[in-house]
């Protein structure tokens, strides 16, 4: 009995701390309509924010309550309406739940650096040592004050909602300004309120948790997952309702602690993990959401163009054939994921950018292609690539099944709840039977790979992985772009604006909502596969959230619907940035920011980066003379450098001045140039110029026509010639 | 045809549409005015099953469609326009239409060639110079009439169109009167909810009014213009009343 009340009591304090941060979450959204993700990081900053005053510096404990509670987090929630959220206005779910994930992960990597991982800093709890005796049990201070403050929290934000003009209004929220408006109120300034209270609540709940737990960044803003999980029970509006998830989320973690068998594996890995299964559930519960109507999205992604993805795959290639002959084996190894890894990007394009729906498990299912390969793939076994696929996809389809009548931010929950289940729970399980099945992981550690043999022939070094991944980047590039042309894709990209007329047309939006997710996860997981072959031996953190967001981040900064922001993610977060870093701390340091801070900016320009660059590159794809010259100067460094004439340095400078020179070069001659090109690509018929419509002006199929014309080039027949109908008529 | 029995739609505690019946014959233009916020565009919503009455049922040629999901009823010939335009703004005029068209291929038990069929229904709501477009550059009447053609994509039975001819100029509105005859003529029902009485009045067959939820009267156009009742609702309500 002592020990059952002892548990309730653990259980309680975790309710308390989940419910404060939980109503936070719950208030910013039901007002504002975003969903913030960061609000368990604003919770950690706000804990080593009173840590750093009260612990380092001794300042008083009132003192540090009031500058890290009172000042710090709201003044965080408001920066981040102010700075950030305001932007959003009228982008599409995907987008706006970017730029929360970003600033999550943007917050954790500003925390990392202020405060160095992996030292200790002690933390003591309010009035430490001290108990009160409850008659049936003791309780101790801290756990007391949690408790009392979470309940005054509720009584508080009861009277606001209830009692007071501006809480009135926050309650009327939500998606319609102009609903609000009409009451009078004045939306941004609810807005603002509710950023800064969500902030104060966040700051609130990780102060009390910190010191119970470590001081650790990472673990400390994932504490968001229990948050949402009590949420959920609220649908994400109700405050009531999300305080009774709350108490059952924490006591079951706290009676899940007191009465778990330790001594069994299964089980006690399953403790971690249980809140994520709670939340899973919940989800099944949510009812039916409104089908998605009205997007009127601001981003516009442009379809391919066939000569576009020809040179991206040709590119593609080549830089692998470069990259793969002028690398030594330590830089092949840390640059090799740019193409497996940049599948797995990849596979966020007719996801995310097609369809508008949102998945946080990408990585995951690269973890299962990893270990289907890995257990499969014995002696290079194609098969292994095969099962990588088919099991991913199969894996996709069963989590996809359950919540795919959820959308946006709902089944952005899930598929991370299914990705932190996995890297918590699963991925850490000896290996198991279910009936006939036998399901084999990573050994409680990590589990080697063979590298690919394909008639005879294996890629057994780095250089030859990295070329393979080139080669089958290329290849789902051209795949996907081929999926974006059929009537599939059409399909896609029409719920992507409105679900609601696709159903009204005879759809079940069940299918392709399913298929796409399945194809998506079938990607990730042939990405997967290559990335544990170029690691030749994996363990699951390679796979787990926190390492998945950065990918999700960067496709969506790059254009989520373009094909190239894959090669954007990729080559960004395991090209760009690695090489950068070697240049010193500093800068290494300095990158550890760029994913987070890119996303947040993602409000400025939702349609992403890729068309910007390419933007910039216009005069020169025009130019075929100074594109050539680039060319010939470019493979003249190539061979200069198998020659060993200079190193890699000054390999890397001089392709950066050939670039820069043939840009520069290109813009002159376009705007000296008598009839320049870039002029009206939709009167003057020149053909390289129609390469940019998309980026120039929105495409059409009359161009579509007009550059199959130009260009003399067939049907890439994949959805049986889908495109004539659409393109060949009005040429 | 259509048939609507004592639709009620409750949002919290305001009452959309109580007991509300309205019939739609084939061949014919059925009519459907009243005030905004009257509860039109809730009717449609609830006959196409975009959200469920709290009571009500939905028959269409006497079958009973009441439980059926929105796809599974638009497989039965149901198909609307949208008051606020939910076009696919990714995508052209012709792959909006197309986009219909394929679904359509897809379950109907007597498919045509969608691309064929497109190009028919582009020439005859009048976009063929603007197939090319992105629908975004469209002004809001010829979004109308892409809704509208990706409506007929789906060869409906019954065709509901909610102010289709807001945005369009004179001369436009009247080459749609003349398209919608010609579509109930080939045996569709259809449902037309208008602000401009004088389409209302040159294509319809029969009226329905609504106001605050419930029907006011039903009858032949000019027999509705002169009923007192609906004069009275419509006076001070809204400017679209009678010419
Ligand atoms: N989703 C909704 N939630 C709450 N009230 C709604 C909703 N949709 C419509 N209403 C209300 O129902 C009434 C009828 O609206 P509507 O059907 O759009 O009218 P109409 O189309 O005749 O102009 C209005 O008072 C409107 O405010
Ligand atoms: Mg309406």
């Amino acid at each position: 009995m002592e020990k059952f009340l002892i548990f309730t009591v653990v259980g309680l304090t975790l309710s308390a701390t989940y419910a404060v941060i939980a109503s936070g979450l719950v208030l910013t959204y039901a007002t504002t309509g975003i969903f913030n993700f960061s609000q368990g990081a604003i919770g950690m900053v706000a804990a080593f924010a009173y840590w750093q005053l009260r612990f380092d510096w001794g300042w008083p404990t009132p003192i540090a309550l009031v500058v890290s509670l009172g000042l710090l987090a709201p003044a965080i929630g408001l920066a981040i309406d102010r700075g950030i959220m305001r932007g959003l206005r009228g982008t599409s779910e995907a987008t706006r739940l970017v730029v929360s994930i970003s600033l999550m992960v943007a917050l954790i990597a500003l925390a990392n650096l202020v405060w160095e991982p992996g030292r200790s800093r002690p933390m003591s709890t309010f009035f430490e040592g001290s108990r009160v005796d409850l008659g049936i049990t003791t309780i101790t201070y801290h756990q007391a004050i949690t408790i009392v403050v979470a309940v005054l929290i509720a009584a508080g934000l009861r009277f606001l909602l209830h009692n007071t003009r501006i809480g009135v209004s926050m309650r009327a929220n939500v998606d319609d300004d102009a609903l609000v408006l009409l009451n009078g109120a004045q939306p941004k300034r609810i807005a603002g309120i509710s950023w800064a209270v969500g902030g104060f609540l966040a700051g609130v709940g990780g102060i009390l948790i910190a010191p119970t737990l470590s001081l650790e960044a990472g673990s400390l803003s994932l504490l968001i997952i229990n948050a949402y999980a009590a949420a959920i029970f609220g649908r994400l509006r109700s405050l009531p309702l999300t305080f009774v998830g709350a108490i059952v989320i924490g006591l079951t973690e706290g009676y899940l602690a007191g009465y778990l068998p330790g001594d069994n594996q299964y089980f006690a890995a399953f403790r971690p993990a249980a809140t994520v299964v709670i939340l899973f559930v919940a989800l099944l519960l949510v009812p039916n959401p409104r089908l998605r109507s009205r997007a009127h999205l601001r981003e516009y992604f442009p379809p391919p163009s066939r000569s576009g993805m020809v040179m991206l795959a040709v590119v593609v290639v080549v830089a692998g054939v470069v990259l793969a002959t002028t690398l030594d084996t330590v830089s092949l190894i840390t640059y090799g994921p740019v193409f497996s890894l940049g599948i797995v990007a990849l596979s966020l394009v007719p996801l995310v950018g097609f369809a508008g729906q949102i998945s946080l498990a990408q990585l995951s299912f690269a973890g299962i292609g990893a270990l289907a390969v890995a257990h499969h793939g014995h002696d290079g076994s194609p098969l292994g690539l095969v099962l990588a696929v088919v099991l991913a996809a199969a894996v996709g389809t069963v989590v996809a099944l359950p919540v795919m009548r959820l959308t946006g931010i709902y089944l952005a929950l899930a598929t991370a709840a299914f990705a932190v289940a996995l890297d918590r729970w699963l991925f850490n399980l000896p290996d198991f039977s279910v009936g006939p099945v036998h399901v084999r992981l990573f050994g409680l550690g990590s589990v080697s790979v063979d590298p690919l043999r394909i008639l005879g022939h294996e890629f057994d070094s780095p250089a030859a992985l990295l070329m393979l991944s080139a080669v089958v980047f290329a290849a789902v590039s051209l795949l996907v772009a081929a999926l974006r042309w059929s009537r599939f894709g059409r399909q896609l990209v029409a719920m992507r604006d409105s679900e609601a007329a696709c159903a009204t047309f005879g759809l079940n939006l069940m299918w392709p909502r399913v298929g796409v997710f399945a194809l998506s996860a079938g990607i990730a997981g042939l990405g997967g596969a290559l990335y544990a072959m170029q690691l030749g031996s994996v363990a699951p953190a390679r796979f787990d959230l926190l390492n998945g967001l950065p990918i999700f981040i960067l496709v969506v900064v790059g254009g989520a619907g373009l094909v190239g922001s894959a090669l954007f993610a990729g080559g960004i977060l395991y090209g760009v940035l690695p090489l950068t870093a070697t240049l010193g701390p500093v800068i290494a340091k300095i990158n550890s920011l760029f994913p987070g801070f890119t996303g947040v900016g993602l409000g400025r320009n939702p349609s992403g980066a890729v068309p910007v660059f390419s933007a910039a590159a216009g005069p020169l794809r025009n130019d075929p003379v100074v594109l050539a010259s680039m060319g010939v100067a470019m493979a003249v460094c190539y061979v200069l450098r198998l020659a060993e004439v200079f190193g890699n340095w000054a390999f890397v400078v001089l392709l950066g001045v050939a670039l820069v020179a043939a840009m520069v070069v290109a813009r002159r001659r376009s705007s000296s140039g008598a009839q320049g090109p870039g002029q009206g690509a939709g009167a003057g018929p020149d053909p390289e110029d129609l390469e940019w419509v998309g980026v120039t002006e929105p495409f059409t199929p009359a161009h579509l026509a007009r550059m199959e014309q130009v260009l003399d080039l067939q049907s890439v027949d994949l959805e049986g010639a889908e495109l004539d109908p659409v393109g060949g008529r009005d040429a | 045809m259509l048939e609507a029995r004592g639709i009620s739609v409750r949002f919290g505690g305001h009452m959309a549409l109580s007991d509300v019946s309205i019939d739609a014959p084939a061949g014919q233009v059925t009519g459907l005015i009243g005030p905004n916020g009257a509860g039109k565009t809730t009717l449609f919503n609830a006959i196409t099953g975009l959200l469920t009455p709290s009571a009500g049922t939905v028959h269409i040629d006497g079958r009973d469609v009441t439980r059926l999901k929105l796809h599974r009823r638009a497989r039965h010939g149901l198909a609307r326009t949208f008051q606020q335009l939910e076009l696919f703004t990714m995508l052209t005029v012709r792959e909006n239409i197309r986009v219909a068209a394929d679904i359509h291929h897809r379950w109907s038990p007597e498919p045509g060639d969608p691309g064929v069929l497109t190009e028919e229904i582009i020439d005859r709501v009048g976009l063929a110079a603007v197939a090319g477009e992105r629908v975004t550059a469209l002004p809001t009447g010829q979004g109308r009439l892409v809704e509208l053609g990706r409506a007929l994509a789906c060869r409906p039975r019954i065709l509901l169109l909610d102010e289709p001819a807001s945005g369009q100029d004179e001369t436009e509105t009247e080459r749609f009167g003349r398209l919608l005859v010609e579509v109930a003529s080939s045996g569709t029902a259809v449902l037309l909810v208008e602000h401009d009485m004088s389409l209302v009045m040159e294509v319809c067959s029969n009226v329905h009014v609504l106001d605050l939820g419930q029907i006011l009267a039903v009858g032949p156009p000019a027999e509705v213009q002169r009923n007192p009742v609906v004069l009275d609702a419509y006076l001070g309500t809204d400017t679209g009343g009678a010419p």
